[in-house]
């Protein structure tokens, strides 16, 4: 049967992984290529990789890290950030990426989603979407959470899988940076609606939190964190281990 | 060498880089005289069936593939490229394959619980059912690849050298004779897939 999916996520500006990255005996700590070879040897079951860059510049040299890091990493890439036309699929794609992300692109343009699907088939279209708690109901936010779009983020998930995205990724933005754990309320409310896989994002401060996450909700694909992994609070191959000691099917 | 068939589907980038990581000498083409040199041919494939057997079939490539194989050149198929090698495919309508292995490929959906998802995506352990195959030289049972897919290859229980477990035995890895397939994408599947890449260029 298939197996959870652990994915550190790495944000790339100038070519290199912003956030801090502290790993004893690792060369360049900031170097993408470098990081997501130390990832996959640690069995990251696949890797994103964040373009946080804004000029046309920046954007060459992140797809030229994206190229380098394809060359040397055989696991799935997954490419977000900046991503608003099939142009910018093709871009990251023909750079070896395997999937692209889409949060505000498809925000301000929601026919995009269905255009990517349709070109380059479901699989290859990630919805990311950064949700908050408003008056009771899930909001979608934008410019990187600090916007209120107004939209219900339900519906958007609903109305998005039908439009042919073939995976959504959850950012929780109430539980993001507090380490208390996943937003399990709000993933199982996005389970609830979807057959595509669902990756949970935001929250995870321990090993335990990912058991939690999938023991509660089985349903959930995969867990996606960043500076947990960086600052090396948690080991992939120490949490896979974890997971295979508790009974959730993992790649070891 | 090693000859990746070119016939306009899809992005050859990471199967060319993940033969280039195990040292073996490749090349992308669409020349038949390439093709007829190579010792090895891969051929790939992603997207929809109909698509890609009619590049196939239009860029003349069909034809040499058939040939080279007759005289025993191994062949590897991967993934779409895996199943073209059968007779047929029941992807939206009916079409032709290269027919080198019996059977045709069906939908995932007939076959698995309705509450499992479509495509099977996602790291899945092998269960090889020839383990001796040649592939299989620096496998283990249970080795994790990575599967997209929808169809499957059916009706051909006995080319069967792996399957993948997804609320059915799905067709994962199959032989005759000389050509083998792989539903699953090693140039993804991280060392393990390395490892079948490796052992197909020595076959």
């Amino acid at each position: 049967m298939i197996t959870k999916r652990i994915i550190p996520c790495l944000d790339v500006r100038d070519g290199r992984v912003v956030k801090g990255v502290n790993f004893a005996g690792l060369r360049d700590v900031s170097s993408p290529v470098s990081l997501a070879e130390f990832y996959s040897e640690c069995g990251a079951d696949e890797l994103v990789f964040y373009d946080i860059t804004a000029s046309c510049e920046e954007r060459s040299l992140f797809t030229d890290i994206l190229r380098q890091t394809a060359e040397r990493v055989f696991i799935p890439l997954t490419v977000g950030g900046g991503i608003r036309t099939l142009d910018d699929f093709d871009r990251v794609l023909k750079c070896g990426a395997d999937k692209v992300s889409v949060n505000s692109g498809a925000i301000a343009n929601p026919d995009l989603i269905y255009h990517a699907a349709k070109k380059y088939g479901d699989q290859c279209v990630v919805l990311s979407v950064d949700m908050k708690r408003v008056d009771g109901t899930f909001h979608v936010f934008a410019k990187g959470g600090r916007e209120d779009t107004g939209i219900e983020a339900i519906e958007w998930i609903k109305r998005g899988v039908e439009n042919g995205a073939g995976e959504i990724v959850v950012n929780s933005i109430d539980t993001d940076g507090v380490k208390q754990g996943f937003d399990l309320e709000m993933l199982n409310a996005v389970c609830q609606v979807v057959n595509v896989p669902v990756i949970a994002s935001g929250g995870a401060g321990c090993m335990e939190d990912f058991v939690t996450l999938f023991h509660t909700l089985p349903k959930v694909d995969a867990g996606l964190a960043a500076s947990i992994f960086h600052f090396g609070e948690v080991d992939i191959k120490e949490l896979k281990q974890k997971l295979a000691n508790e009974n959730i099917n993992v790649r070891l | 060498m090693i000859a990746i068939v070119d016939y306009g589907v899809g992005n050859l980038f990471s199967l060319k880089s993940s033969f280039g990581a195990i040292g073996a000498e490749i090349v992308v083409t669409s020349d038949p005289a390439v093709i007829q040199n190579a010792e090895r041919i891969i051929l790939p494939g992603v997207g929809a069936f109909a698509d890609a057997a009619e590049k196939l079939r239009k860029s003349g490539l069909d034809q040499v593939i058939l040939e080279e194989t007759k005289k025993g050149k191994p062949l590897l198929g991967i993934c779409l490229g895996m199943q073209m090698l059968f007779e047929k495919s029941y992807e939206y309508g009916e079409h032709e394959g290269l027919g080198l292995i019996p059977g045709a490929v069906r939908p995932i959906a007939d076959v698995i619980p309705k509450d499992l998802k479509i495509p099977h995506i996602g790291w899945n352990p092998l269960h090889l059912r020839a383990p001796k195959d040649k592939l299989f030289s620096y496998l283990n049972e249970g080795d994790c690849v990575y599967f997209v897919h929808s169809y499957y290859a059916a009706d051909c229980d006995d080319y069967v050298i792996a399957t993948a477990e997804y609320g059915a035995e799905l067709t994962a890895a199959v032989r005759n004779g000389n050509v083998w397939g792989a539903q699953f994408h090693p140039e993804k599947s991280g060392k393990i897939g390395l490892a079948i890449l490796r052992a197909f260029c020595e076959i």
